[in-house]
């Protein structure tokens, strides 16, 4: 089939982008986005012009390096799935894509549809971890974990740390990345120990990161590729409520 | 070709000590996170709603008839008495609203610039899962200030009251909705009032952590129920002297 493409082409942080439309033929619908990307990107190299730069690494959805904005929706069109898992069977002859970066003040754009996330890094540093000592693997069964907190662990151990939320967010804000390593985390008997510093820690990076605040419209949600649920945040808030008001 | 990737952001401000030294305790650390300003805006927030409902019951007297209105609003002046002073109990209200409505309108101008100043946006964005209230927000927050300046006007100085009969409420309540644009103002300011509260309720629930996957149907539920209760019980008042049934 034949594509329009609309893509955001930027040289680097210090100069302003700009649209550049492409007109690719003979895609096949079982391509993937990504591959569709790579075929134009041997074009353009045959061609002797600058490839189109965009992160990605595992393609089969699990890194979370994907970062692009498809038709003005996060990882494109399909729910709950990344941007390297779109295949073009989803679209038709003819149609036009417009293809941008992550948006969002405290995502800069490093090149083309590359962004600098490294704020997410920032995140994780200040307390996205537990402190454990290191030695053999303690026995499987020698903590217990309820079913309940176990599933919801789980459930939010599944962010990726794409930055889709951020992106789908008006205020762009890492309420819902934030909320999904606190929440993880905290409902694991392994992160007891440091559950109040660790929620005052990463709120704290994440407000330095330059992200904004949550107006709990539920785009990050609806957004996320892994279906991250918007429940985290309220999880999140408890939690930073609960040792705030601890430290009184 | 190598590429400035590190070009804007500032090194990482983050570090374990940093960190330490940065948890200071109590409220000073609460205004200054995202957090803790909605939480600020939350509870400021759950407190005028409380306001309100007590005002729209107070309010449903009129339909009692001119005498119990008017004494109603004398037996609020005379509160508290003996102990207090009179009036006292009003007075102590409006400080209060007056701090509530001060603390949320702060700490949402500054969100808001946080929000929005230097943040690029997705040309071609589509917006997804929001609700069309919950971006009522900031304009209905605008216009309900505006209102409370005008009801102040209209009913506390009575200075753009057609009746400005200070001591008798009834007279000048009917005297406003007589008017058509006292109802369109009036109409206008509650659907915002009920707009705020259904999303004002639910984001609450969800910043002072009350929200869990079991209860989020109920606080929905409850949110619905309490913005269309406090916004059709105030709507009464106008649409009865419309109506001519109170006159």
């Amino acid at each position: 089939m034949k594509l329009y493409l609309r893509i955001w082409r930027q040289p680097s942080v210090a100069h302003t982008g700009e649209m550049v439309n492409y007109v690719l033929e003979d895609v096949s619908p079982d391509m993937s986005f990504l591959e569709m990307l790579d075929v134009l990107n041997e074009r353009l190299t045959l061609d002797g012009e600058d490839p189109i730069a965009f992160d990605h690494d595992c393609r089969e959805g699990i890194c979370g390096m994907c970062s692009l904005s498809i038709d003005g929706r996060a990882h494109g069109p399909e729910r709950a799935t990344t941007a390297c898992q779109l295949h073009m069977r989803h679209y038709s002859d003819g149609d036009t894509i417009t293809i941008e970066p992550w948006r969002a003040r405290a995502f800069p754009v490093v090149k083309d549809l590359v962004v600098d996330r490294s704020g997410f890094d920032d995140i994780i540093a200040a307390g996205g971890y537990i402190s454990a000592p290191t030695g053999a693997a303690p026995d499987a069964h020698a903590t217990p974990v309820p079913k309940a907190d176990a599933e919801n662990a789980f459930e939010n151990a599944a962010c990726i740390g794409c930055g889709a939320c951020v992106s789908a967010c008006p205020n762009g804000s890492a309420m819902l990345f934030t909320a999904a390593k606190v929440t993880h985390l905290n409902s694991l008997p392994q992160g007891q120990a440091e559950k109040q510093t660790r929620v005052l820690d990463m709120v704290d990076a994440m407000d330095d990161a330059g992200f904004g605040g949550c107006t709990l419209t539920g785009e990050c949600a609806t957004a996320c590729p892994k279906g991250i649920p918007l429940e985290s945040i309220s999880t999140m808030n408890r939690e930073y409520l609960k040792a705030s008001l601890k430290r009184l | 070709m190598a590429l400035d990737t590190r070009g804007k952001r500032p090194d990482s401000t983050t570090s374990p000590k940093r960190a330490a030294r940065k948890r200071t305790a109590g409220p000073v650390a609460l205004w200054r996170s995202t957090i803790g300003k909605k939480v600020i805006m939350a509870t400021t927030g759950l407190f005028m709603i409380g306001f309100l409902a007590a005002h729209m019951v107070g309010n449903i007297k009129v339909f009692s008839g001119a005498e119990a209105f008017n004494s109603y609003s004398q037996w609020l002046r005379t509160l508290g008495e003996p102990i207090l002073p009179p009036s006292a109990f009003l007075w102590i209200m409006r400080i209060a609203l007056v701090v509530a409505v001060v603390a949320h309108i702060v700490s949402a101008v500054q969100l808001t610039r946080r929000n929005t100043q230097g943040q690029p946006k997705v040309r071609a964005k589509k917006r997804l899962g929001g609700t069309y209230v919950a971006f009522t927000m900031r304009s209905g927050g605008v216009i309900l200030t505006l209102f409370v300046i005008w009801h102040i006007l209209d009913f506390t100085t009575l200075t753009v009251n057609a009746n400005a009969l200070p001591g008798h409420p009834y007279e000048n309540l009917v005297a406003t909705f007589s008017s058509w644009y006292g109802n369109v103002i009036y109409l206008v300011a509650l659907a915002a009032v009920g707009f705020h509260l259904w999303h004002g309720i639910w984001a609450a629930a969800q910043t002072l952590g009350v929200g869990t996957t079991r209860r989020n149907r109920a606080i929905r539920g409850f949110a619905t129920l309490a913005a269309v209760g406090i916004a059709g019980g105030f709507a009464l008042v106008p649409l009865a002297v419309m109506m001519g049934v109170v006159s």
